[in-house]
C-alpha cells in the first residue's frame, strides 16, 4: 500500500497550491509514489473523510497558512492526530507570512475597515428551524507551530519546485532528520546570489532608495544600489529568484537557523550599513524606509518575539 | 494600575563607559531607584536589537541602553551602530504600540556615577507613570 499524504490549505492565497501544481510532470512521480488522501482545492474529499481516518493513518499532512480562523484551528488539530508527520509548507504555516500582518490591528479593526458602518459578519444565524455559521475569526493571527506540533518547515512564499522535491525526497526516504528542521540550505541568500561578488567587502550607504524610484543595474549587489534588500539575513533556498529578476530580496524564506527574530535581525543588518554618525542624517536616511514592520515583518509578524502590534 | 508597581527595566551597559559608571556611582554610595537589571556588555554595538525584543516579551517594562559618548567607543565605532539601529528600532517600536518611553539610549562615560543616578531615576518614574506593560501575546492569542 502507498504512503498516504494530505494538503490543507489556512489562512493562505493559494500561491502554495500553485506550487504543488508547479512541479509540473513530477507531480506524477509524487502521484505514483503515494496516495493523495485529503486536498480540498484539488480533490472532493471532506472533513468527515479525514475524521474516519485512524489516527496516524496518514504518513505526511503539508499545511499551508497561518491560523486566523477557529475552523483552519480544528482542522489542523484533526490532520495532527491522523498524521505521523506534520510539514508547515510555506512562510505562512512557518512564520505567519503576509496574513500575520494582520497582528498591526485586531478584528474590530479589521472589520470597521472593512465593512465601515455597513453590515458586519454575523457568527451564528438562524431561519425557519435552519442555521448557519462562521468560523470564530481571532484577534490574532498566529503560526501553525504555535497551535499544534510541527515537524518540519518548508519555507517560501511559495516554497519552489525545488526544495518542494528535495523534501518530498526526505519524507520517502530512510532517515528522517531531526524534528523541527527547516528543509532548506541553511545559509544566507547571499551565498546563492548571482551578484554576490560585487557586494563591496565595507557596504556603507548615504541614502536607501525604493524600487519604483531607480532602474536597478542587472548586475550589481542591489543593496550596495541602496535597495533594501534583505538577502543578508534571509535563508537560501530559492536560488536569488528576485535578486535574479533584478528586485530585492524580501526575506520569505526567514531567518537561518542562528535567529530568532528575523525582523529585528534584518533591521539591525539595514540600519548598520547607514554611513552617518549622526542622529539627525540616520533619521533622514531611514526616511526612505517608511514602515518598518511591513518592511522587516512582511512575513513573519506573528512568530515575532513581540508577535503582534499591542492594542489599547 | 496594580497597587505598588514597581517597574522592571533591563539595562544593557558597555563595559568601558556606562558600567563604569554604574561602577562609580556605586563606590561613591550614589543612591538611585532599584528597578533596572543591569547586563553588562562589551560594546552597545553588541546590543542585538533581538536582546532589547526579547526583554520585552519576557515582560521588561522597559530597556535602557547605555553606551560610551559618541567619539568615545572602545572600538571607535560600536556606539555609532547602535544609534543607527535604535533610531530605527523606535521607529518599528512605535509601529509594535510600544510607548517612547520605554526604550531609551543614553551616552553615559565612566566619570558620569551622577548621570546614571539621574538617567536611571527620571526612567523608573516616566515608566511607572504608564504603568506595567502587558505582553501583548499572551492576553490576545486565540
Amino acid at each position: 500500500m502507498k504512503p498516504k499524504v494530505a494538503f490543507y490549505w489556512c489562512a493562505s492565497c493559494g500561491g502554495c497550491e500553485e506550487a504543488v501544481v508547479d512541479l509540473d510532470e513530477k507531480i506524477l512521480d509524487v502521484a505514483n509514489a503515494v496516495d493523495i488522501v485529503f486536498w480540498p482545492v484539488a480533490l472532493d474529499f471532506k472533513e468527515h473523510d479525514v475524521d474516519a481516518m485512524p489516527d496516524g493513518s496518514i504518513l505526511a499532512s503539508f499545511i499551508n497558512g497561518a491560523i486566523r480562523n477557529s475552523d483552519q484551528l480544528k482542522m489542523a488539530k484533526l490532520l495532527r492526530a491522523k498524521s505521523q508527520v506534520v510539514v508547515a509548507f510555506g512562510v505562512c504555516a512557518q512564520l505567519g507570512g503576509i496574513p500575520g500582518l494582520a497582528n498591526l490591528t485586531d478584528a474590530k479593526g479589521i472589520f470597521a475597515e472593512v465593512f465601515k458602518d455597513g453590515v458586519s459578519p454575523v457568527r451564528l444565524h438562524r431561519d425557519n428551524g435552519h442555521s448557519l455559521s462562521l468560523p470564530e475569526f481571532f484577534d490574532t493571527v498566529v503560526e501553525l507551530g504555535r497551535v499544534i506540533d510541527v515537524d518540519y518547515y518548508l519555507p517560501g512564499c511559495p516554497p519552489t519546485p525545488k526544495i518542494i522535491g528535495a523534501a518530498l525526497g526526505v519524507l520517502l526516504g530512510s532517515e528522517l532528520p531531526p524534528k523541527g528542521t527547516v528543509l532548506a540550505p541553511d545559509q544566507a541568500l547571499c551565498e546563492e546570489c548571482p551578484r554576490k561578488d560585487t557586494r563591496p567587502e565595507k557596504l556603507l550607504l548615504k541614502e536607501f532608495k525604493r524600487v519604483h524610484q531607480v532602474v536597478a543595474d542587472q548586475q550589481t549587489c542591489l543593496l550596495a544600489q541602496g535597495l533594501a534588500c534583505l538577502g543578508p539575513g534571509t535563508r537560501a533556498g530559492c536560488e536569488a529568484m528576485c535578486p535574479r529578476g533584478n528586485m530585492p530580496c524580501t526575506g520569505c524564506f526567514g531567518p537561518t537557523s542562528r535567529v530568532r527574530d528575523f525582523g529585528a535581525k534584518a533591521l539591525s543588518a539595514l540600519a548598520s550599513v547607514i554611513d552617518s554618525d549622526d542622529e539627525v542624517e540616520i533619521a533622514r536616511v531611514l526616511d526612505a524606509l517608511p514602515d518598518p514592520a511591513g518592511l522587516f515583518y512582511r512575513y513573519s509578524l506573528p512568530s515575532s518575539l513581540l508577535g503582534r502590534r499591542r492594542m489599547e | 494600575m496594580p497597587e505598588g508597581f514597581e517597574p522592571k527595566i533591563v539595562a544593557f551597559f558597555c563595559n568601558w563607559c556606562t558600567y563604569l559608571a554604574a561602577d562609580l556611582a556605586g563606590t561613591s554610595r550614589i543612591k538611585y531607584a532599584p528597578n533596572t537589571r543591569v547586563v553588562r556588555v562589551m560594546c552597545s554595538g553588541r546590543v542585538d536589537p533581538q536582546f532589547i525584543l526579547d526583554a520585552f516579551a519576557k515582560g521588561a517594562d522597559g530597556v535602557l541602553i547605555g553606551g560610551c559618548h559618541p567619539g568615545d567607543c572602545h572600538y571607535q565605532e560600536g556606539n555609532y551602530k547602535a544609534l543607527r539601529r535604535f533610531v530605527l528600532l523606535k521607529r518599528l517600536a512605535k509601529q509594535m504600540g510600544l510607548e517612547d518611553e520605554r526604550l531609551r539610549l543614553e551616552w553615559i562615560s565612566a566619570a558620569e556615577g551622577e548621570r546614571v543616578k539621574t538617567v536611571i531615576n527620571d526612567m523608573v518614574e516616566k515608566v511607572r507613570a504608564l504603568g506595567p506593560r502587558v505582553p501583548a501575546r499572551r492576553k490576545e492569542v486565540a
